[in-house]
C-alpha cells in the first residue's frame, strides 16, 4: 500500500503508544485571567486500537482532541501538561514543527463534512493537495493518488467525481472525502470529532464500517469523539468519559458499559435507548456546570443520585485499578446497584 | 449566460441613453453661450446668429435633441468647435492615457492593499490592523487634489525623484497613478481583512491546516478562492471610480487623458466634447460591470461546473 511510504522508518507494532496526554490542563485567556476547559486530562492512543471519548457538549473533548493536532481555537491554550506525538513533546514545536506533524503523524475528520470542505474547491483537488504540497508531486501523480484514494474510501467513479465541487456530493460522500483526505499521508494518529453526528441514520453505519476498516488496515491510532454510545460501542476498544474537563472513568470498552463505576457513566448509559428497558429514556437530571463557576468538590455532585458530604467538599482523584480507571468517592456502591439491577 | 449577457447589454444600453440625455440637459441649461465664446466679445449679433444656425443652437430644444439623438445613433457626437474634428475621435485619442493611469492605479491598490489585509487578518485587533484602519480613514478623508499637490512638491520638487508632469518620460504615470490609489489601499485592505477574518473563522480553514497546508496557501489559496467575489466585484467599481477620478488628478499633473480634456472643454463650452468625454466615461463604466458580472458567475463554483 503506498500511503504507508511516507514513514521509512522501522514498522510501527500494534500496541505502541503513538499519542500521549499527560496531565493536560486547557483553558480559554481572556486578558489574565484564564477559564480552565480542560483540567487535568491524561490519555493514550495505541496503535491499531480506537480509544472512545465521551462526554456532553461542553465537557472539553472536543478541545482535547484538538490539542493533539494543535489546532485549539484563538483564545483556547494548553496551560500545563505535555501534548506526546510519537515520543515528541509538542510542547516545544514551532508552528512549522506542527505544520509538518499535522497531516503526517496527527490527521483529523471534523463533525460537519460540508463545512470541513472548502466549497471553492474541487473535492478532487483538495484530496490532492496534500500531495501536491507536502509530498511535492507533480499535477498527474497527485491526481492519480487522490483518485486512487478516493476509490479506498468508497466513493463510485473517482476518476469523474475528481472535478466536482462539495455541493455536488451527498453526505456521506463528503464525509468519505474528508477521511480520505485525512488518511493520505498515512497519518499513525486519527481523531475523529463527531464523525456521524451530521450524517443520516443510515449513511452512519457506511461511514463508521469504513472508518473501522481503515483503522484496522493502517493500523491507526484513533481517538474517536463522540457523545452517542452506539456509535462508540461500535468501532472503540476502550472508552474514556469526560465530564466537566476532567476523566472520569476509563477502561476496557464492554468492561466500562456492563460494569460502570461513575454515576456520570451509568447515567449516560440509562439515557441510551435500550429495549430491555422497554424503550424508557433515564435522562441525567441537571446541566452540565458553567466552567467559570465549577462547584466544589466532585464536578458531578449537584447531579449525582450518590453525592454525599464527602462528595461536595472533595474532588475524588482518577484512581487507577489495573487497566480501569475511575474518579468517585462511591465507586464500588456504583458498580453494585448496576449489578444489583442487571439480571431483572 | 448568453441571455444572462443579452439582458445586461440591454441594461447597459437604458443607462447609457440616460446618461446622454442627462448631459444634452445639463450642458445646455447651464449659462454660457458656445457662440459668444466662438466669435469673442466682439462679434455682432449676425455673426453670432450665424454661429448658432451652424451649430444648430437656434433651434427649439427638443428638436436640437432629437437630432442629436439620431447623430448619436451613427456615433457622431458632433465636432469640437475649439479642437476641430469629431468630438468623439478626441476623446479616443486621449481615452488610452486615462487608462493607463487608472489600470496602474489599481494595480498599485491591488499590489498593496490585498497584502496588506491579509496580514491584518492573521493578527486581528494588533498594531499593524489597527495602523491600517486608521489609515485607510485619514486616505478616504484627504482630497485628491490636495494629495497630488502634496506629491509633487515631495517628490517631484524637494527630493527630485519623480518627474511630475508628461514632460518626464514613462515614469511620469507613476505619481498621478499613486495619487489615485493611496485612498483607496486601505480601504480595499480593509475589505480583504474582514473578508478574510470571516472566512479563517470557517471550518475548512481548519481542516485545511489539519492536513498541514502552510498558512500562506491557507491565506492565498483557500482564503483567497472564497473572498474572490467580493474582491473582484470591488476591483471592477474601484476601475471605473478611477476613470472617473481621472478628472481631478488629471488636471493637477498635466495627464493628457480624458479628464483634462473634459475640464478644457467644460470651461469652453465645447458641449460635443464634453458630451463625448462623460459618454465615454458612463460607457467604460457600464462595461466593468458588466464585465465583474461576467467574472462573478465565472468565479461561483455553485454555477460553473468548472474542473480543476
Amino acid at each position: 500500500m503506498t500511503v504507508s511510504a511516507v514513514h521509512p522508518a522501522q514498522p510501527p507494532a500494534p500496541g505502541d503508544v503513538a499519542a500521549e496526554l499527560r496531565d493536560v490542563h486547557i483553558g480559554f485567556r481572556s486578558g489574565r485571567d484564564v477559564t480552565p476547559v480542560v483540567r487535568g486530562v491524561g490519555l493514550r492512543l495505541r496503535r491499531g486500537r480506537v480509544l472512545a471519548l465521551v462526554g456532553e457538549s461542553g465537557s472539553g473533548k472536543s478541545l482535547t482532541s484538538l490539542a493533539l493536532i494543535g489546532l485549539l481555537p484563538p483564545g483556547a491554550e494548553v496551560t500545563s501538561g505535555s501534548v506526546v506525538l510519537d515520543g515528541a513533546d509538542t510542547g516545544g514545536f514551532s508552528a512549522r514543527r506542527w505544520r509538518e506533524a499535522r497531516g503526517d503523524r496527527v490527521a483529523m475528520i471534523f463533525q460537519d463534512p460540508m463545512a470541513a470542505l472548502n466549497p471553492g474547491f474541487a473535492v478532487g483537488r483538495q484530496i490532492a493537495e496534500p500531495f501536491r504540497r507536502r509530498l511535492r508531486l507533480r499535477r498527474r501523480e497527485a491526481r492519480e493518488r487522490a483518485v486512487a484514494l478516493m476509490r479506498e474510501v468508497g466513493i463510485a467513479d473517482a476518476e469523474s467525481r475528481y472535478g466536482d465541487h462539495p455541493h455536488e456530493f451527498s453526505g456521506g460522500m463528503r464525509q468519505r472525502a474528508v477521511i480520505a483526505m485525512a488518511l493520505a499521508l498515512g497519518p499513525s494518529v486519527l481523531l475523529a470529532d463527531e464523525p456521524t453526528t451530521a450524517l443520516d441514520v443510515t449513511v452512519q453505519a457506511q461511514i463508521l464500517r469504513l472508518l473501522a476498516r481503515r483503522q484496522q488496515e493502517a493500523d491507526l491510532a484513533t481517538l474517536l469523539v463522540s457523545h452517542d454510545l452506539g456509535v462508540v460501542a461500535r468501532v472503540a476498544q476502550d472508552v474514556a468519559v469526560m465530564y466537566a474537563g476532567r476523566i472520569v472513568e476509563r477502561g476496557p470498552l464492554d468492561d466500562v458499559y456492563t460494569r460502570p463505576s461513575h454515576p456520570y457513566t451509568l447515567g449516560l448509559l440509562e439515557a441510551m435507548p435500550d429495549a430491555r428497558d422497554g424503550g424508557r429514556l433515564k435522562p441525567i437530571k441537571g446541566v452540565p456546570p458553567d466552567p467559570r463557576r465549577p462547584p466544589g468538590g466532585c464536578a458531578f455532585h449537584p447531579r449525582c443520585p450518590f453525592a454525599t458530604d464527602v462528595c461536595r467538599d472533595e474532588d475524588p482523584p482518577l484512581a487507577e485499578d489495573g487497566d480501569r480507571a475511575v474518579a468517585c468517592h462511591h465507586a464500588d456502591e456504583v458498580t453494585a446497584s448496576r449489578e444489583t439491577e442487571e439480571p431483572r | 449566460m448568453g441571455r444572462f449577457l443579452l439582458k445586461r447589454a440591454g441594461q447597459a444600453l437604458v443607462v447609457a441613453w440616460g446618461a446622454i440625455t442627462l448631459v444634452f440637459v445639463v450642458v445646455r441649461v447651464v449659462p454660457g453661450d458656445p457662440a459668444t465664446l466662438i466669435l469673442g466679445p466682439d462679434a455682432s449679433a449676425a455673426q453670432l446668429d450665424s454661429v448658432r444656425a451652424d451649430f444648430g443652437l437656434d433651434k427649439p430644444l427638443w428638436q436640437q435633441y432629437l437630432t442629436h439623438m439620431g447623430e448619436v445613433l451613427h456615433g457622431d457626437f458632433g465636432d469640437s468647435w475649439r479642437l476641430g474634428g469629431g468630438a468623439m475621435g478626441a476623446t479616443l485619442d486621449r481615452f488610452p492615457a486615462t487608462l493607463a493611469l487608472a489600470a496602474l492605479a489599481l494595480l498599485i491598490t491591488l499590489a498593496v492593499g490585498y497584502p496588506l489585509g491579509m496580514l491584518c487578518a492573521r493578527r486581528p485587533g494588533k498594531i499593524l490592523d489597527l495602523l491600517v484602519s486608521t489609515g485607510s480613514l485619514i486616505g478616504q478623508a484627504v482630497p485628491s487634489f490636495w494629495l497630488g499637490i502634496v506629491l509633487i512638491l515631495l517628490f517631484a520638487r524637494q527630493l527630485n525623484w519623480l518627474p511630475s508632469t508628461t514632460g518626464g518620460g514613462p515614469a511620469a504615470v507613476i505619481l498621478p497613478s499613486v495619487t489615485l490609489a493611496l485612498p483607496f489601499v486601505g480601504w480595499l485592505a480593509r475589505l480583504v481583512r474582514n473578508g478574510a477574518l470571516e472566512e479563517t473563522g470557517k471550518d475548512y480553514v481548519r481542516t485545511a491546516r489539519a492536513k498541514g497546508t502552510g498558512e500562506g496557501a491557507v491565506m492565498y489559496v483557500h482564503v483567497a478562492r472564497n473572498i474572490a467575489l467580493p474582491v473582484v466585484t470591488v476591483l471592477g467599481l474601484l476601475m471605473g471610480n478611477f476613470i472617473a477620478n481621472a478628472v481631478i488628478v488629471e488636471v493637477v499633473f498635466s495627464w493628457p487623458g480624458i479628464g483634462s480634456l473634459m475640464v478644457d472643454a467644460i470651461t469652453n463650452r465645447d458641449y460635443a466634447v464634453v458630451e463625448a468625454a462623460i459618454v465615454t466615461i458612463t460607457v467604460s463604466y457600464i462595461a466593468l460591470n458588466l464585465l465583474v458580472d461576467v467574472l462573478c458567475v465565472a468565479l461561483d463554483p455553485r454555477l460553473t461546473p468548472e474542473s480543476a
